[in-house]
């Protein structure tokens, strides 16, 4: 698998499309055992990165997602904010200095973004995080290589096994048992994220 | 003499303010305490940039302490800290209640006590009981 940096802005661009599109949904998820607010968080959050990259021209996929990050980061105000933008901050490390990103570059930087949400966030697999997705997505990059499409099933199929997982970290926590029965809104907007990575990459190789 | 300063974190503007005022209330000499509350656009939430410009509009000689509220309010409290590592070892975040962690540290502050002393003073809220037996 091989990304270009025209697709690497594909992506961020579809990531927002996809929140916009879904933004509903992610709120009624947090809603049901967070604030509330995960959807409008995320929906305003890569509208503004949707605005920012848009039109910039990068040819170093590093400083693309620098941007990606430093927007989540100063632009969303809940743990939606500082866990994703680090994310794509630590990611943007690995990709540094690149215009195209081979399968084992693009899993670093995977990986990086994993070492940021764990440091970030504090929550270890199966806590009913985003990390039920992005620990088995990028686990599965290390051992068979990147793969979008495969990325984007693991991620639908984790975030389905979040629904029947006791929150350990945020408000949900509180909830204890009764968090049980929902799927974790962060798990949610993680595989809309792998989503938009199959798609563009897609259709950025037909 | 400088002393430490002191930065309210807070999902609300509205709290965090409303903490200042009324930890001033304390009259502490040249203790400055400052808000960082809500969103850049005023909804609720914490903002890392509001963190980053409350410390700098204090002093911090004797070092700043950051006390938050809730939940992602400390994530963003840990990004503030990263951004600003000019001040590491002068910069430190309080695990304590919001309202009474920042009485007792502008008290505990006024008295010219360090950081960390100011800090485990704060802290030490989380033990307070507000109702005796």
């Amino acid at each position: 698998m091989e990304l270009s940096a025209a697709v690497m802005k594909q992506w961020a661009l579809r990531i927002n499309a996809k929140m916009q599109e879904h933004k509903d949904k992610l709120s009624e998820l947090d809603q049901a055992i967070g604030d509330g607010d995960h959807g409008h968080n995320m929906a305003r959050g890569f509208q503004e990165v949707a605005n920012k990259v848009e039109d910039a021209s990068y040819d170093d996929i590093g400083a693309m997602y620098k941007d990606v990050a430093s927007t989540l980061i100063s632009k969303v105000g809940g743990a939606s904010g500082p866990l994703y933008g680090t994310a794509f901050l630590k990611a943007a490390n690995a990709w540094k200095g690149r215009d195209v990103l081979d399968s084992a570059v693009f899993t670093e930087g995977i990986e990086a973004a994993v070492g940021g949400i764990e440091t970030r966030g504090k929550a270890s697999l199966g806590d009913k995080t985003m990390l039920d997705v992005w620990i088995p997505v990028r686990d599965e990059m290390k051992e068979h290589g990147a793969d979008a499409e495969k990325a984007a099933k693991t991620a639908e199929k984790e975030a389905e096994a979040t629904i029947d997982r006791v929150a350990k970290k945020g408000r949900a926590s509180y909830l204890g048992e009764r968090s049980k029965g929902h799927m974790d809104p962060g798990a949610f907007s993680s595989q809309l994220v792998f989503e938009a990575l199959a798609e563009v990459y897609k259709e950025g190789a037909s | 003499m400088a002393k430490v300063s002191i930065i309210v974190i807070s999902h609300s503007k509205e709290l965090a303010d409303g903490i200042v005022d009324l930890v001033s209330q304390t009259k502490q000499e040249d203790v400055a305490i400052a808000a960082a509350g809500g969103t850049e656009d005023g909804e609720i939430g914490t903002s890392v940039d509001r963190i980053t410009g409350a410390v700098e509009s204090v002093t911090t000689e004797e070092g700043v302490l950051l006390l938050f509220d809730i939940g992602s309010a400390l994530m963003n409290a840990e990004m503030a800290l990263e951004m600003l590592p000019e001040l590491e070892g002068r910069i430190t975040i309080a695990d304590a209640p919001l309202v009474e962690g920042a009485y007792i540290a502008a008290v505990e502050a006024g008295m010219g006590k360090t950081l960390e002393e100011v800090k485990k003073a704060a802290e030490s809220a989380k033990e307070w009981k507000k109702i005796e037996d």
